[in-house]
Protein backbone atom coordinates (compact mmCIF):
# COMPACT_ATOMS: atom_id res chain seq x y z
CA UNK A 1 0.00 0.00 0.00
CA UNK A 2 1.26 3.50 -0.79
CA UNK A 3 1.32 5.97 2.08
CA UNK A 4 -2.13 7.18 3.06
CA UNK A 5 -3.41 10.57 1.90
CA UNK A 6 -4.32 13.46 4.15
CA UNK A 7 -8.01 14.47 4.18
CA UNK A 8 -7.10 17.59 2.18
CA UNK A 9 -5.36 15.55 -0.49
CA UNK A 10 -8.21 13.09 -0.91
CA UNK A 11 -10.73 15.96 -1.06
CA UNK A 12 -8.60 17.54 -3.78
CA UNK A 13 -8.49 14.30 -5.78
CA UNK A 14 -12.27 14.00 -5.44
CA UNK A 15 -12.65 17.53 -6.78
CA UNK A 16 -10.35 16.76 -9.71
CA UNK A 17 -12.51 13.77 -10.66
CA UNK A 18 -15.66 15.84 -10.37
CA UNK A 19 -14.21 18.70 -12.45
CA UNK A 20 -13.07 16.23 -15.12
CA UNK A 21 -16.59 14.81 -15.30
CA UNK A 22 -18.15 18.28 -15.73
CA UNK A 23 -15.45 19.20 -18.26
CA UNK A 24 -16.13 16.08 -20.32
CA UNK A 25 -19.86 16.79 -20.21
CA UNK A 26 -19.25 20.43 -21.27
CA UNK A 27 -16.91 19.28 -24.04
CA UNK A 28 -19.53 16.96 -25.50
CA UNK A 29 -22.12 19.74 -25.65
CA UNK A 30 -19.77 22.56 -26.75
CA UNK A 31 -18.25 20.51 -29.56
CA UNK A 32 -21.76 19.84 -30.84
CA UNK A 33 -21.31 16.07 -30.57
CA UNK A 34 -24.54 15.90 -28.59
CA UNK A 35 -27.51 18.08 -29.43
CA UNK A 36 -29.20 20.14 -26.73
CA UNK A 37 -32.21 17.82 -26.79
CA UNK A 38 -30.08 14.81 -25.99
CA UNK A 39 -27.65 16.36 -23.55
CA UNK A 40 -28.05 19.96 -22.36
CA UNK A 41 -24.89 21.75 -21.14
CA UNK A 42 -24.13 21.71 -17.39
CA UNK A 43 -25.14 25.28 -16.57
CA UNK A 44 -28.59 24.88 -18.19
CA UNK A 45 -29.24 21.85 -16.03
CA UNK A 46 -28.04 23.74 -12.95
CA UNK A 47 -30.26 26.67 -13.84
CA UNK A 48 -33.25 24.38 -14.26
CA UNK A 49 -32.43 22.65 -10.97
CA UNK A 50 -32.37 25.93 -9.03
CA UNK A 51 -35.52 27.06 -10.83
CA UNK A 52 -37.38 23.87 -9.94
CA UNK A 53 -36.45 24.21 -6.27
CA UNK A 54 -38.98 27.01 -5.84
CA UNK A 55 -41.24 26.66 -8.86
CA UNK A 56 -43.97 24.15 -9.34
CA UNK A 57 -43.57 21.54 -12.03
CA UNK A 58 -45.91 18.56 -12.30
CA UNK A 59 -47.90 19.96 -9.42
CA UNK A 60 -45.16 20.65 -6.88
CA UNK A 61 -41.72 22.16 -6.36
CA UNK A 62 -38.68 19.92 -6.47
CA UNK A 63 -38.41 20.07 -2.68
CA UNK A 64 -42.02 18.96 -2.30
CA UNK A 65 -41.44 16.12 -4.75
CA UNK A 66 -38.39 15.11 -2.75
CA UNK A 67 -40.38 15.19 0.48
CA UNK A 68 -43.04 12.93 -1.03
CA UNK A 69 -40.35 10.54 -2.28
CA UNK A 70 -38.56 10.51 1.02
CA UNK A 71 -41.72 9.63 2.90
CA UNK A 72 -42.32 6.59 0.67
CA UNK A 73 -38.69 5.63 0.98
CA UNK A 74 -38.77 5.92 4.78
CA UNK A 75 -41.79 3.62 5.08
CA UNK A 76 -40.32 1.00 2.76
CA UNK A 77 -36.91 1.15 4.39
CA UNK A 78 -38.23 0.98 7.96
CA UNK A 79 -40.52 -1.90 7.05
CA UNK A 80 -37.55 -3.75 5.51
CA UNK A 81 -35.44 -3.18 8.64
CA UNK A 82 -38.23 -4.10 11.07
CA UNK A 83 -38.90 -7.41 9.30
CA UNK A 84 -35.43 -8.19 7.91
CA UNK A 85 -33.28 -7.71 11.01
CA UNK A 86 -35.23 -9.91 13.46
CA UNK A 87 -35.80 -12.56 10.79
CA UNK A 88 -32.10 -12.60 9.91
CA UNK A 89 -31.07 -12.94 13.56
CA UNK A 90 -33.55 -15.74 14.19
CA UNK A 91 -32.38 -17.55 11.06
CA UNK A 92 -28.83 -17.27 12.36
CA UNK A 93 -29.85 -18.97 15.61
CA UNK A 94 -32.57 -21.50 14.69
CA UNK A 95 -31.23 -23.83 12.02
CA UNK A 96 -34.72 -25.09 11.16
CA UNK A 97 -35.93 -21.58 10.28
CA UNK A 98 -32.73 -21.01 8.29
CA UNK A 99 -33.37 -24.10 6.20
CA UNK A 100 -36.98 -23.18 5.56
CA UNK A 101 -36.43 -19.54 4.61
CA UNK A 102 -33.05 -19.55 2.83
CA UNK A 103 -34.05 -21.38 -0.41
CA UNK A 104 -37.10 -19.23 -1.05
CA UNK A 105 -35.21 -16.06 -0.10
CA UNK A 106 -32.28 -16.93 -2.36
CA UNK A 107 -34.69 -17.48 -5.22
CA UNK A 108 -36.57 -14.23 -4.75
CA UNK A 109 -33.74 -11.83 -4.03
CA UNK A 110 -32.36 -11.89 -7.57
CA UNK A 111 -35.57 -10.44 -8.94
CA UNK A 112 -34.91 -6.73 -9.47
CA UNK A 113 -37.23 -4.45 -7.46
CA UNK A 114 -38.51 -2.88 -10.69
CA UNK A 115 -39.78 -6.29 -11.83
CA UNK A 116 -42.32 -6.09 -9.01
CA UNK A 117 -43.86 -2.90 -10.40
CA UNK A 118 -46.90 -4.53 -12.08
CA UNK A 119 -47.69 -6.65 -9.02
CA UNK A 120 -47.11 -3.78 -6.64
CA UNK A 121 -49.62 -1.67 -8.55
CA UNK A 122 -52.08 -4.55 -8.68
CA UNK A 123 -51.84 -5.62 -5.06
CA UNK A 124 -51.20 -2.40 -3.19
CA UNK A 125 -52.38 0.28 -5.59
CA UNK A 126 -50.62 3.35 -6.93
CA UNK A 127 -51.09 5.42 -3.78
CA UNK A 128 -48.57 4.74 -1.07
CA UNK A 129 -48.78 0.93 -0.88
CA UNK A 130 -47.36 0.01 -4.30
CA UNK A 131 -44.24 2.19 -4.17
CA UNK A 132 -43.54 1.09 -0.60
CA UNK A 133 -43.58 -2.52 -1.71
CA UNK A 134 -41.04 -1.83 -4.46
CA UNK A 135 -38.72 0.06 -2.12
CA UNK A 136 -39.15 -2.75 0.39
CA UNK A 137 -38.14 -5.27 -2.30
CA UNK A 138 -34.93 -3.31 -2.85
CA UNK A 139 -34.11 -2.64 0.79
CA UNK A 140 -35.05 -5.97 2.39
CA UNK A 141 -32.29 -8.38 1.23
CA UNK A 142 -29.29 -6.53 2.71
CA UNK A 143 -31.13 -6.10 6.04
CA UNK A 144 -31.79 -9.82 6.28
CA UNK A 145 -28.44 -10.99 4.93
CA UNK A 146 -26.35 -8.80 7.20
CA UNK A 147 -28.32 -9.61 10.33
CA UNK A 148 -28.02 -13.30 9.42
CA UNK A 149 -24.29 -13.12 8.78
CA UNK A 150 -23.79 -11.07 11.94
CA UNK A 151 -25.58 -13.73 13.97
CA UNK A 152 -23.77 -16.60 12.27
CA UNK A 153 -20.31 -15.17 12.83
CA UNK A 154 -20.66 -14.12 16.45
CA UNK A 155 -17.61 -15.29 18.35
CA UNK A 156 -18.66 -18.73 19.73
CA UNK A 157 -16.99 -17.89 23.05
CA UNK A 158 -19.51 -15.10 23.62
CA UNK A 159 -22.43 -17.47 23.13
CA UNK A 160 -20.80 -20.00 25.44
CA UNK A 161 -20.17 -17.28 28.02
CA UNK A 162 -23.84 -16.27 27.89
CA UNK A 163 -24.99 -19.88 28.28
CA UNK A 164 -22.58 -20.43 31.14
CA UNK A 165 -24.10 -17.37 32.81
CA UNK A 166 -27.51 -19.02 32.62
CA UNK A 167 -29.00 -17.05 29.71
CA UNK A 168 -31.97 -18.94 28.20
CA UNK A 169 -31.89 -19.65 24.42
CA UNK A 170 -34.31 -17.03 23.15
CA UNK A 171 -32.63 -14.34 25.24
CA UNK A 172 -29.27 -15.27 23.70
CA UNK A 173 -30.74 -13.87 20.47
CA UNK A 174 -31.65 -10.49 21.94
CA UNK A 175 -28.78 -10.15 24.40
CA UNK A 176 -25.84 -11.59 22.47
CA UNK A 177 -26.63 -12.08 18.78
CA UNK A 178 -28.29 -8.69 18.33
CA UNK A 179 -25.67 -6.49 20.03
CA UNK A 180 -22.80 -8.53 18.61
CA UNK A 181 -24.27 -8.13 15.11
CA UNK A 182 -24.79 -4.37 15.34
CA UNK A 183 -21.73 -3.46 13.23
CA UNK A 184 -22.81 -5.90 10.51
CA UNK A 185 -26.45 -4.77 10.73
CA UNK A 186 -25.48 -1.11 10.38
CA UNK A 187 -23.42 -1.75 7.27
CA UNK A 188 -26.37 -3.76 5.95
CA UNK A 189 -28.64 -0.79 6.60
CA UNK A 190 -26.28 1.40 4.61
CA UNK A 191 -26.46 -0.90 1.59
CA UNK A 192 -30.18 -1.31 2.15
CA UNK A 193 -30.81 2.45 2.21
CA UNK A 194 -28.84 2.81 -1.01
CA UNK A 195 -30.74 0.08 -2.81
CA UNK A 196 -34.08 1.29 -1.46
CA UNK A 197 -33.40 4.83 -2.60
CA UNK A 198 -32.28 3.52 -6.01
CA UNK A 199 -35.55 1.62 -6.39
CA UNK A 200 -37.42 4.86 -5.88
CA UNK A 201 -37.63 5.96 -9.51
CA UNK A 202 -38.97 2.55 -10.46
CA UNK A 203 -41.44 2.75 -7.62
CA UNK A 204 -42.64 6.14 -8.74
CA UNK A 205 -43.24 5.09 -12.33
CA UNK A 206 -46.62 3.97 -11.07
CA UNK A 207 -47.57 6.93 -8.91
CA UNK A 208 -49.79 9.62 -10.29
CA UNK A 209 -49.34 12.46 -7.86
CA UNK A 210 -45.88 13.53 -6.66
CA UNK A 211 -42.32 12.38 -6.16
CA UNK A 212 -38.96 12.82 -7.88
CA UNK A 213 -39.62 9.80 -10.10
CA UNK A 214 -42.98 11.27 -11.10
CA UNK A 215 -41.29 14.60 -11.83
CA UNK A 216 -38.81 12.84 -14.09
CA UNK A 217 -41.52 10.94 -15.94
CA UNK A 218 -43.39 14.21 -16.50
CA UNK A 219 -40.16 15.89 -17.63
CA UNK A 220 -39.64 13.14 -20.15
CA UNK A 221 -43.21 13.52 -21.41
CA UNK A 222 -42.55 17.24 -21.92
CA UNK A 223 -39.26 16.57 -23.72
CA UNK A 224 -37.52 18.54 -20.97
CA UNK A 225 -34.17 16.82 -20.62
CA UNK A 226 -33.03 19.45 -18.06
CA UNK A 227 -35.92 18.46 -15.79
CA UNK A 228 -35.06 14.77 -15.99
CA UNK A 229 -31.44 15.55 -15.19
CA UNK A 230 -32.43 17.83 -12.30
CA UNK A 231 -34.32 14.88 -10.83
CA UNK A 232 -31.25 12.69 -11.24
CA UNK A 233 -29.10 15.26 -9.44
CA UNK A 234 -31.62 15.54 -6.60
CA UNK A 235 -31.66 11.75 -6.19
CA UNK A 236 -27.87 11.69 -6.18
CA UNK A 237 -27.56 14.41 -3.55
CA UNK A 238 -30.13 12.89 -1.19
CA UNK A 239 -28.60 9.43 -1.62
CA UNK A 240 -25.18 10.82 -0.76
CA UNK A 241 -26.49 12.60 2.34
CA UNK A 242 -28.26 9.44 3.45
CA UNK A 243 -25.11 7.40 3.07
CA UNK A 244 -23.04 9.99 4.95
CA UNK A 245 -25.49 9.98 7.85
CA UNK A 246 -25.45 6.18 8.12
CA UNK A 247 -21.68 6.07 7.75
CA UNK A 248 -21.30 8.52 10.63
CA UNK A 249 -23.61 6.38 12.76
CA UNK A 250 -21.59 3.29 11.88
CA UNK A 251 -18.34 4.97 12.84
CA UNK A 252 -19.77 6.21 16.16
CA UNK A 253 -20.92 2.71 17.06
CA UNK A 254 -17.62 1.08 16.13
CA UNK A 255 -15.71 3.67 18.13
CA UNK A 256 -17.88 2.97 21.16
CA UNK A 257 -16.94 -0.70 20.81
CA UNK A 258 -13.26 0.17 20.58
CA UNK A 259 -13.05 -1.06 16.99
CA UNK A 260 -11.10 1.16 14.63
CA UNK A 261 -12.52 1.96 11.24
CA UNK B 1 -20.64 -29.17 46.83
CA UNK B 2 -18.71 -29.36 43.59
CA UNK B 3 -17.29 -32.81 43.07
CA UNK B 4 -16.24 -33.42 39.46
CA UNK B 5 -15.96 -36.93 38.13
CA UNK B 6 -14.69 -38.25 34.78
CA UNK B 7 -15.57 -41.93 34.33
CA UNK B 8 -13.99 -43.77 31.39
CA UNK B 9 -14.42 -40.67 29.26
CA UNK B 10 -13.58 -40.76 25.57
CA UNK B 11 -14.11 -38.12 22.93
CA UNK B 12 -13.84 -38.69 19.19
CA UNK B 13 -14.21 -35.82 16.76
CA UNK B 14 -15.67 -36.57 13.35
CA UNK B 15 -17.23 -39.85 12.12
CA UNK B 16 -16.93 -42.56 14.76
CA UNK B 17 -15.06 -45.08 12.57
CA UNK B 18 -12.34 -42.77 11.24
CA UNK B 19 -12.59 -39.73 13.50
CA UNK B 20 -9.80 -38.14 15.50
CA UNK B 21 -9.53 -39.54 19.01
CA UNK B 22 -9.05 -36.54 21.29
CA UNK B 23 -9.54 -38.20 24.68
CA UNK B 24 -9.27 -41.81 25.76
CA UNK B 25 -9.94 -43.56 29.09
CA UNK B 26 -10.01 -40.42 31.17
CA UNK B 27 -10.66 -41.19 34.82
CA UNK B 28 -10.29 -38.31 37.20
CA UNK B 29 -12.07 -37.16 40.33
CA UNK B 30 -11.82 -33.65 41.69
CA UNK B 31 -12.90 -33.35 45.30
CA UNK B 32 -14.99 -30.55 46.70
CA UNK B 33 -12.85 -27.40 47.05
CA UNK B 34 -9.88 -29.06 45.52
CA UNK B 35 -7.74 -27.21 42.99
CA UNK B 36 -6.67 -29.51 40.16
CA UNK B 37 -4.54 -28.38 37.25
CA UNK B 38 -4.27 -30.31 33.99
CA UNK B 39 -1.02 -29.88 32.06
CA UNK B 40 -0.07 -31.45 28.78
CA UNK B 41 1.47 -30.85 25.38
CA UNK B 42 -0.58 -28.62 23.08
CA UNK B 43 -3.35 -30.42 21.26
CA UNK B 44 -3.56 -33.15 23.90
CA UNK B 45 -7.22 -32.48 24.66
CA UNK B 46 -6.89 -30.68 27.98
CA UNK B 47 -9.25 -27.92 26.90
CA UNK B 48 -11.72 -30.57 25.72
CA UNK B 49 -11.74 -31.96 29.29
CA UNK B 50 -12.80 -28.58 30.60
CA UNK B 51 -15.44 -28.12 27.91
CA UNK B 52 -17.00 -31.45 28.87
CA UNK B 53 -17.43 -30.26 32.46
CA UNK B 54 -18.74 -26.88 31.27
CA UNK B 55 -21.36 -28.60 29.13
CA UNK B 56 -20.13 -27.01 25.88
CA UNK B 57 -19.19 -30.43 24.54
CA UNK B 58 -20.16 -34.01 25.34
CA UNK B 59 -18.21 -37.26 25.66
CA UNK B 60 -18.45 -39.92 22.94
CA UNK B 61 -18.20 -42.58 25.64
CA UNK B 62 -18.23 -42.61 29.44
CA UNK B 63 -19.72 -39.88 31.62
CA UNK B 64 -18.75 -36.56 33.10
CA UNK B 65 -20.68 -35.66 36.22
CA UNK B 66 -20.72 -32.97 38.86
CA UNK B 67 -22.06 -33.97 42.28
CA UNK B 68 -23.31 -37.20 40.79
CA UNK B 69 -25.35 -35.53 38.05
CA UNK B 70 -24.33 -36.09 34.45
CA UNK B 71 -23.48 -32.80 32.72
CA UNK B 72 -26.04 -32.05 29.99
CA UNK B 73 -25.82 -28.29 29.43
CA UNK B 74 -23.85 -25.22 30.53
CA UNK B 75 -24.91 -23.60 33.78
CA UNK B 76 -23.92 -20.94 36.32
CA UNK B 77 -23.01 -23.53 38.98
CA UNK B 78 -20.07 -24.37 36.70
CA UNK B 79 -18.62 -20.95 35.88
CA UNK B 80 -15.99 -20.67 33.15
CA UNK B 81 -13.08 -18.25 32.77
CA UNK B 82 -11.91 -18.25 29.16
CA UNK B 83 -8.40 -17.63 27.87
CA UNK B 84 -9.60 -14.80 25.64
CA UNK B 85 -11.78 -13.38 28.45
CA UNK B 86 -15.01 -13.51 26.37
CA UNK B 87 -16.39 -10.34 27.93
CA UNK B 88 -19.33 -8.69 26.18
CA UNK B 89 -17.73 -5.70 24.45
CA UNK B 90 -20.99 -3.69 24.39
CA UNK B 91 -21.49 -3.92 28.14
CA UNK B 92 -19.67 -2.05 30.90
CA UNK B 93 -17.66 -3.94 33.50
CA UNK B 94 -20.58 -3.64 35.91
CA UNK B 95 -23.11 -4.92 33.38
CA UNK B 96 -20.84 -7.80 32.37
CA UNK B 97 -20.72 -8.97 35.97
CA UNK B 98 -24.43 -8.38 36.47
CA UNK B 99 -25.81 -10.64 33.70
CA UNK B 100 -25.39 -13.92 35.56
CA UNK B 101 -27.01 -12.56 38.72
CA UNK B 102 -29.91 -11.14 36.75
CA UNK B 103 -30.45 -14.51 35.07
CA UNK B 104 -30.62 -16.07 38.53
CA UNK B 105 -33.34 -13.61 39.50
CA UNK B 106 -31.31 -11.86 42.21
CA UNK B 107 -33.01 -8.62 43.26
CA UNK B 108 -31.49 -5.33 42.13
CA UNK B 109 -30.34 -4.22 45.60
CA UNK B 110 -28.63 -7.52 46.28
CA UNK B 111 -27.03 -7.46 42.87
CA UNK B 112 -25.53 -4.07 43.59
CA UNK B 113 -24.18 -5.31 46.92
CA UNK B 114 -22.64 -8.47 45.54
CA UNK B 115 -21.13 -6.76 42.51
CA UNK B 116 -19.72 -4.01 44.74
CA UNK B 117 -18.10 -6.64 46.96
CA UNK B 118 -16.53 -8.54 44.07
CA UNK B 119 -15.30 -5.33 42.42
CA UNK B 120 -13.56 -4.45 45.71
CA UNK B 121 -12.09 -7.91 46.03
CA UNK B 122 -10.66 -7.81 42.50
CA UNK B 123 -9.44 -4.22 42.69
CA UNK B 124 -11.86 -3.05 40.02
CA UNK B 125 -13.81 -0.40 41.99
CA UNK B 126 -12.90 2.49 39.73
CA UNK B 127 -13.59 0.57 36.51
CA UNK B 128 -17.25 -0.31 37.01
CA UNK B 129 -18.40 1.99 34.20
CA UNK B 130 -15.52 1.23 31.81
CA UNK B 131 -15.94 -0.85 28.70
CA UNK B 132 -13.74 -3.94 28.30
CA UNK B 133 -11.72 -2.49 25.42
CA UNK B 134 -10.63 0.38 27.65
CA UNK B 135 -8.91 -2.05 30.03
CA UNK B 136 -5.60 -3.91 29.83
CA UNK B 137 -5.58 -7.68 29.33
CA UNK B 138 -4.90 -8.28 33.03
CA UNK B 139 -7.80 -6.06 34.06
CA UNK B 140 -10.11 -7.72 31.55
CA UNK B 141 -9.26 -11.12 33.00
CA UNK B 142 -10.00 -9.79 36.49
CA UNK B 143 -13.44 -8.83 35.22
CA UNK B 144 -13.92 -12.30 33.76
CA UNK B 145 -12.90 -13.88 37.08
CA UNK B 146 -15.22 -11.52 38.95
CA UNK B 147 -18.06 -12.41 36.56
CA UNK B 148 -17.53 -16.10 37.38
CA UNK B 149 -16.93 -15.71 41.13
CA UNK B 150 -19.92 -13.46 41.74
CA UNK B 151 -22.21 -16.36 40.83
CA UNK B 152 -20.92 -18.26 43.84
CA UNK B 153 -20.36 -21.32 41.63
CA UNK B 154 -19.78 -24.86 42.92
CA UNK B 155 -17.09 -25.32 40.32
CA UNK B 156 -14.76 -22.85 38.66
CA UNK B 157 -13.41 -23.88 35.25
CA UNK B 158 -10.37 -21.96 34.06
CA UNK B 159 -9.07 -22.52 30.53
CA UNK B 160 -5.52 -21.16 30.37
CA UNK B 161 -6.84 -17.99 31.97
CA UNK B 162 -3.44 -16.28 32.09
CA UNK B 163 -2.20 -17.56 28.72
CA UNK B 164 -2.92 -14.28 26.94
CA UNK B 165 -1.20 -12.09 29.55
CA UNK B 166 2.37 -10.80 29.66
CA UNK B 167 4.78 -12.44 32.13
CA UNK B 168 4.57 -9.78 34.84
CA UNK B 169 0.80 -9.47 34.79
CA UNK B 170 0.64 -13.23 34.85
CA UNK B 171 2.58 -13.45 38.12
CA UNK B 172 0.36 -10.82 39.73
CA UNK B 173 -2.75 -12.69 38.65
CA UNK B 174 -1.39 -16.00 39.94
CA UNK B 175 -0.78 -14.47 43.36
CA UNK B 176 -4.24 -12.92 43.31
CA UNK B 177 -5.83 -16.24 42.45
CA UNK B 178 -4.12 -17.91 45.38
CA UNK B 179 -5.34 -15.12 47.64
CA UNK B 180 -8.87 -15.50 46.26
CA UNK B 181 -8.78 -19.28 46.58
CA UNK B 182 -7.79 -19.03 50.24
CA UNK B 183 -10.43 -16.48 51.04
CA UNK B 184 -13.22 -18.20 49.19
CA UNK B 185 -12.26 -21.76 48.27
CA UNK B 186 -13.98 -23.42 45.31
CA UNK B 187 -13.53 -26.57 43.33
CA UNK B 188 -11.26 -25.49 40.52
CA UNK B 189 -10.31 -27.24 37.30
CA UNK B 190 -7.44 -25.29 35.80
CA UNK B 191 -6.03 -25.91 32.32
CA UNK B 192 -2.53 -24.69 31.55
CA UNK B 193 0.61 -25.57 29.66
CA UNK B 194 2.77 -23.65 32.15
CA UNK B 195 4.21 -26.18 34.59
CA UNK B 196 5.30 -23.69 37.26
CA UNK B 197 1.87 -22.12 37.28
CA UNK B 198 0.28 -25.52 37.81
CA UNK B 199 2.61 -26.45 40.69
CA UNK B 200 2.22 -23.06 42.33
CA UNK B 201 -1.58 -23.03 42.19
CA UNK B 202 -2.83 -26.59 42.35
CA UNK B 203 -3.42 -29.20 45.02
CA UNK B 204 -2.93 -31.89 42.41
CA UNK B 205 -1.51 -31.74 38.89
CA UNK B 206 -2.73 -34.18 36.24
CA UNK B 207 -0.26 -34.75 33.40
CA UNK B 208 -1.72 -35.71 30.04
CA UNK B 209 -0.15 -37.63 27.18
CA UNK B 210 -0.02 -36.28 23.67
CA UNK B 211 -3.06 -37.07 21.48
CA UNK B 212 -5.00 -39.25 21.95
CA UNK B 213 -5.09 -37.62 25.35
CA UNK B 214 -4.86 -39.84 28.40
CA UNK B 215 -3.97 -39.08 31.97
CA UNK B 216 -0.43 -40.27 32.47
CA UNK B 217 0.25 -39.33 36.03
CA UNK B 218 -1.30 -37.36 38.87
CA UNK B 219 1.06 -35.46 41.19
CA UNK B 220 0.06 -34.65 44.73
CA UNK B 221 1.30 -31.11 45.32
CA UNK B 222 -0.85 -30.35 48.35
CA UNK B 223 0.98 -32.71 50.73
CA UNK B 224 4.36 -31.28 49.70
CA UNK B 225 3.01 -27.75 50.03
CA UNK B 226 1.85 -28.49 53.54
CA UNK B 227 5.00 -30.39 54.58
CA UNK B 228 7.31 -27.70 53.24
CA UNK B 229 5.07 -24.86 54.36
CA UNK B 230 4.86 -23.06 50.98
CA UNK B 231 1.96 -20.97 52.18
CA UNK B 232 4.17 -19.12 54.64
CA UNK B 233 5.79 -17.29 51.70
CA UNK B 234 4.18 -14.17 50.37
CA UNK B 235 5.71 -14.07 46.92
CA UNK B 236 5.68 -16.48 44.07
CA UNK B 237 9.44 -16.27 43.38
CA UNK B 238 10.23 -17.30 46.96
CA UNK B 239 8.15 -20.42 46.59
CA UNK B 240 9.69 -21.13 43.22
CA UNK B 241 13.18 -21.10 44.77
CA UNK B 242 12.36 -23.85 47.28
CA UNK B 243 13.99 -27.17 46.66
CA UNK B 244 10.72 -29.03 47.01
CA UNK B 245 9.13 -26.79 44.36
CA UNK B 246 12.03 -27.21 41.95
CA UNK B 247 11.94 -30.95 42.46
CA UNK B 248 8.22 -31.16 41.69
CA UNK B 249 8.52 -28.89 38.68
CA UNK B 250 11.45 -30.84 37.24
CA UNK B 251 9.60 -34.10 37.61
CA UNK B 252 6.64 -32.78 35.63
CA UNK B 253 8.90 -31.24 33.02
CA UNK B 254 10.64 -34.53 32.50
CA UNK B 255 7.34 -36.34 32.21
CA UNK B 256 6.13 -33.85 29.57
CA UNK B 257 9.42 -33.99 27.71
CA UNK B 258 9.08 -37.74 27.29
CA UNK B 259 5.78 -36.95 25.58
CA UNK B 260 7.44 -34.50 23.23
CA UNK B 261 10.17 -37.04 22.42
CA UNK B 262 7.57 -39.67 21.67
CA UNK B 263 6.10 -37.39 19.05
CA UNK B 264 7.00 -38.41 15.49
CA UNK B 265 9.33 -35.96 13.72
CA UNK B 266 7.48 -33.39 11.65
Amino acid sequence: MPRSLSPGQSALLGLIGFAAFIGFWYGLTAAGIMTRQFLPPPWEVLERFVHLLNTRFAGATLLQHLAASFERFAYGFILAAVIGIPLGLLMGWYRLLDQIVTPIFDGLRFIAPIAWVPFAALWFGTGIGGPIMIIFAGAFPPCLINAYRGAKFVEPRLIEAAQMLGTPGRRVVSEVLLPASVPSIISGLRVSAGLGWQSLVGAELIVASAGVGYLMVQGQANMSTETVMSGMIAIGIVGLLLDMALRATERAILRRRGLET
Amino acid sequence: MGRISFDDVGRVFGPSNKGVVALQDINLGVEDREFVAIVGPSGCGKTTCLRLVAGFDFPSSGTVSVDGKTVRSPGPERAVVFQQFALFPWKTVYDNIEIGLRNQGVAREQRRERIGAILDLMGLQSYAESFPHQLSGGMQQRVAIARAYVLDPDVLLMDEPFGALDAQTRVVMQEELVRLARKNPRTVLFITHAVEEAVYLADRVAIMTRAPGRIKEIMDVASVRKAENWDSYERIEEVMDLESFVHMRTHIWRSLREEKAAQPAE
